[in-house]
C-alpha cells in the first residue's frame, strides 16, 4: 500500500471523501421513498431473526426425535404457530428457515451477478470475437427457461446447498450481463477512458478503475433485485423436492407439508408461516431494488 | 428504452429478451422495401440456430444424471443380465454417446423425441396428448392476466400518485412476490376444502370430474379451471401491470396529448386513443415473452393442481428420471420461448415504423 507516501495519500483520501458524500447523498435520497425504507427495516428484521436464531431457538429445533409437540399439532399458547408432521416447533423452523433462504438467496444472487459483471464488462471492454462469442452465449442463455434450466441442473447435480446456489447463479446471470455490458460501452466512449489509454492504462487498469466503479451503481440494484427472485427460486426448487433434505428451509417445509397431506386435511396454519415468510422477504427485496433503481436513475424516480 | 422498462419495473430474471432490435436494419438505414424481409430472414436464422443449440443441450445436460435408466425401467425386480442387455438395446443405450446423439438428431429432424421409459410410449403422442390441456390453462391465463395488467395498468398511471394506483401498485408487486405453489396450495386449502364454516367450493385439483358429456363436460372443466387461473392470473399480472403503468407516465409528458386536449377532446378519448397506442409498445414485447415464459412457469402450478398438462408431465418425468421424456420437454418449453421472442421482434416493426425499417 501506498498509504505512507504523501502524493499517492493525498489524492486516496480525497477519492473516499468523495466516496463518504456520495454514499451520504444516496442515503438522503433513498430515506425518501418510504416503501424502500420499509422494505429495509423488513430485510432488517429478518437478518436479524437469522442471525439470532441459534440464540433464539437454538439449533436443536430441526431435531426430530426430542419433538415439543405432537404430529400436526394446532397452534397454541405453547406452539404459537402450531407443531409439524414430527411435532417439531413450526415458529422455530421458520426462523431457523430464515437463514438457509437468505444465505442461499445472497449468495445465488451474488454468484449471478458477479458472473453477469465479469462477462458484461469485458464483452464491453474488449470487442471483437470475443465479445461476439460472449453474448452469443448469453443470448442462449437469455431464450432458456429459466425455472426449467435450474429444474434440469438441480436435478443433475447431487442434493446440497451449493447445489441450488449454483442453479440459480449460473442460470439468471445474462440479464446482468447485458446491462452491465450497455453501460460499459456507454463509459468506454467518454474521453477520459481515452485519456488514461494514452497515459498507459491496460486492459486491467482501465476495466477495474475507471468501468468498474462506474457500473457498481447498476450492479448493486441488480443484485438486491435478484436476490428476491433468487429467493423465490430456492423456495421453488426446494418445494419440487430438489433442495438438499438435511437442511430446514422455507420452500421445504412447505414441501413437507405437502407430503404430510396438510393440504387436503385444510391444515392452513401449517401453510401459512412458510409462505408468508418467503413472500414477506422476496417483497422486501424488491421494494429496496426499486427504491435504490429510482435513487440512481432519477428520470424513473419521477414517474414511479 | 423497452428493455429498461422491462427489467426496471419488477427487475431480477424477467428481462427475457433485450427488448426490440434498436440495433436492427434501421442502423443502417436500409430501403423500407428490402430491409423488412431482410430483418425477418435475420430473426428466423437466429431462432433456428438457438433452437439446433437447445437440441444439443437438452441431449447432453440430462445425460449427466447419475443413476441407470434401465434400473428404473425394470422397477427394482429381479432381471437377468440379459434382459438389461435387451433393454440397453431397446433404447439404444449400449451404443456409444456421440452414436447415440446422431441417431437423436436425426430422428429428431423428422419429428421422433424417443420413447418414454416411463411409459413405454413415444413422446411425441405423450407431449401432444398434454399440450391441449396446458393450453387451455395457459391461454386462459395469459389473456385474463394481460387484459388485467394492461386495464390497471393505464388507471394507475392516469392517475398516478392517487389512492387508487398506489394500492394496485402495492398490490401487484405483493403478489408478485408470492410464491406461485404457495398461493396454489392456499386456495386449495381455502377454497377447495375448506376451512371451517366454509364448504369447498371448487375441486382440488385434476381437469375433470369424469362421466360428463357435452355441454356438462364443458362446465366441469372450466369449474376445474378456475383456481389454477386464478393462482396464475395473480403472480403473473404484476409485471404487465408495472410495465404498462411506466410506459404510459413515459407518455404522458408528450406534447401530443396536450395538442389532443387542446382540441377539445374528453380525458377518456385522449387516454384511449392517443396515449395508450403509444404506451403498449413495450408491453407488445412484454406479452409475447410472457406467453413463451407462462408455458414453461406453469411447471409448479400444474404440479400442485394435479392439472393433466406438460408441466406436471415434467415433474413425473423428472422423478424418474424417465430421459427422453425430459429431453422431449425441456425441448418443448425452450422452444416457446424462442417461439415467443422471434415473433415479438418480428411484429414489433409493425407496431412501431420507427424500428427496424
Amino acid at each position: 500500500m501506498t498509504t505512507g507516501k504523501w502524493p499517492a495519500a493525498r489524492p486516496r483520501a480525497m477519492a473516499w471523501q468523495r466516496r463518504r458524500a456520495s454514499a451520504a447523498r444516496f442515503w438522503r435520497r433513498y430515506r425518501t421513498h418510504r416503501a424502500g425504507v420499509l422494505g429495509l427495516a423488513t430485510l432488517a428484521l429478518f437478518v436479524l431473526l437469522a442471525l439470532a436464531a441459534p440464540l433464539l431457538v437454538g439449533s436443536g429445533v430441526a431435531d426430530v426425535t426430542d419433538a415439543p409437540g405432537s404430529p400436526l399439532e394446532r397452534p397454541s399458547g405453547e406452539l404459537p404457530f402450531g407443531a409439524d408432521r414430527f411435532g417439531r416447533n413450526l415458529l422455530g423452523l421458520v426462523i431457523w428457515g430464515a437463514r438457509v433462504s437468505l444465505l442461499v438467496g445472497l449468495f445465488a444472487a451474488v454468484l449471478s451477478v458477479a458472473i453477469g459483471t465479469v462477462i458484461g464488462v469485458t464483452a464491453g471492454h474488449f470487442r471483437g470475437w470475443y465479445a461476439t462469442v460472449v453474448m452469443r452465449i448469453t443470448d442462449w442463455f437469455l431464450v432458456m427457461p429459466t425455472l426449467v434450466l435450474a429444474i434440469a441442473l438441480a436435478t443433475v447435480m447431487s442434493r446440497s446447498l451449493l447445489t441450488v446456489v449454483v442453479a440459480i447463479g449460473v442460470t439468471t446471470w445474462p440479464t446482468t450481463a447485458r446491462l452491465v455490458r450497455a453501460q460499459t460501452l456507454a463509459v468506454e466512449s467518454r474521453p477520459y477512458i481515452e485519456r488514461a489509454r494514452a497515459l498507459g492504462g491496460g486492459h486491467w487498469h482501465i476495466m477495474s478503475r475507471h468501468v468498474l466503479p462506474h457500473v457498481m451503481p447498476l450492479v448493486l440494484a441488480q443484485t438486491t433485485l435478484i436476490i428476491s427472485s433468487a429467493i423465490l427460486a430456492e423456495a421453488t426448487l426446494a418445494f419440487l423436492g430438489l433442495g438438499d433434505p438435511t437442511v430446514v428451509s422455507w420452500g421445504g417445509l412447505l414441501q413437507d407439508a405437502r407430503e404430510a397431506g396438510a393440504v387436503s386435511a385444510g391444515h392452513w396454519w401449517y401453510l401459512v408461516p412458510p409462505g408468508i415468510a418467503i413472500a414477506l422477504v422476496a417483497l422486501a427485496f424488491t421494494l429496496c431494488g426499486r427504491a435504490v433503481e429510482s435513487v440512481l436513475n432519477p428520470r424513473l424516480g419521477v414517474s414511479r | 428504452m423497452t428493455s429498461d422498462a422491462t427489467s426496471a419495473s419488477v427487475g431480477g430474471g424477467t428481462g427475457a429478451t433485450d427488448g426490440p432490435p434498436k440495433d436492427g436494419p434501421s442502423a443502417t438505414g436500409g430501403r423500407v422495401t428490402t430491409a423488412y424481409p431482410r430483418y425477418v430472414a435475420g430473426r428466423v436464422a437466429g431462432a433456428a440456430v438457438s433452437l439446433l443449440a437447445v437440441l444439443v443441450t437438452s441431449f447432453f445436460l440430462f445425460r449427466l444424471i447419475p443413476g441407470d435408466p434401465v434400473k428404473f425401467m425394470t422397477g427394482g425386480r429381479q432381471v437377468s443380465a440379459e434382459q438389461l442387455a435387451a433393454y440397453r438395446e431397446q433404447f439404444g443405450l449400449d451404443l456409444p454417446l456421440w452414436q447415440q446423439f446422431a441417431d437423436y438428431c436425426g430422428k429428431a429432424l423428422t419429428g421422433d423425441l424417443g420413447t418414454s421409459y416411463q411409459f413405454n410410449a413415444p413422446v411425441v403422442d405423450k407431449i401432444t396428448e398434454a399440450l391441449p390441456n396446458t393450453l387451455l390453462l395457459t391461454g386462459t391465463a395469459f389473456v385474463l392476466y394481460t387484459a388485467l395488467g394492461i386495464a390497471l395498468g393505464t388507471r394507475s398511471a392516469w392517475r398516478h400518485g392517487r389512492l387508487g394506483d398506489r394500492f394496485h401498485t402495492g398490490l401487484a408487486l405483493v403478489l408478485y412476490s408470492l410464491p406461485s405453489f404457495w398461493l396454489g396450495l392456499l386456495l386449495i386449502v381455502t377454497l377447495s376444502v375448506g376451512i371451517g364454516p366454509l364448504p369447498g367450493l371448487f375441486p382440488t385439483g385434476g381437469m375433470e370430474s369424469g362421466g360428463e358429456e357435452g355441454f356438462a363436460y364443458v362446465v366441469d372443466v372450466a369449474h376445474h379451471l378456475v383456481l389454477p387461473v386464478v393462482t396464475l392470473v395473480a403472480v403473473e399480472y404484476g409485471q404487465t401491470l408495472l410495465v404498462t403503468r411506466s410506459a404510459l407516465l413515459d407518455e404522458m409528458g408528450g406534447d401530443y396529448l396536450t395538442t389532443a386536449r387542446a382540441k377539445g377532446l374528453r380525458d377518456d378519448l385522449v387516454r384511449r386513443r392517443h396515449a395508450v397506442p403509444n404506451a403498449l409498445l413495450p408491453t407488445v414485447t412484454l406479452i409475447f415473452i410472457n406467453l413463451g415464459r407462462t408455458v414453461a412457469g406453469v411447471i409448479l402450478v400444474e404440479t400442485v393442481f394435479s392439472w393433466p398438462g406438460l408441466g406436471g408431465l415434467f415433474y413425473q418425468a423428472l422423478s424418474v428420471p424417465d430421459l427422453p421424456l425430459v429431453q422431449g420437454l425441456f425441448f418443448v418449453f425452450a422452444a416457446a420461448v424462442i417461439v415467443m421472442n422471434t415473433l415479438a421482434d418480428l411484429i414489433y416493426p409493425l407496431f412501431d415504423p420507427r424500428v427496424g425499417r
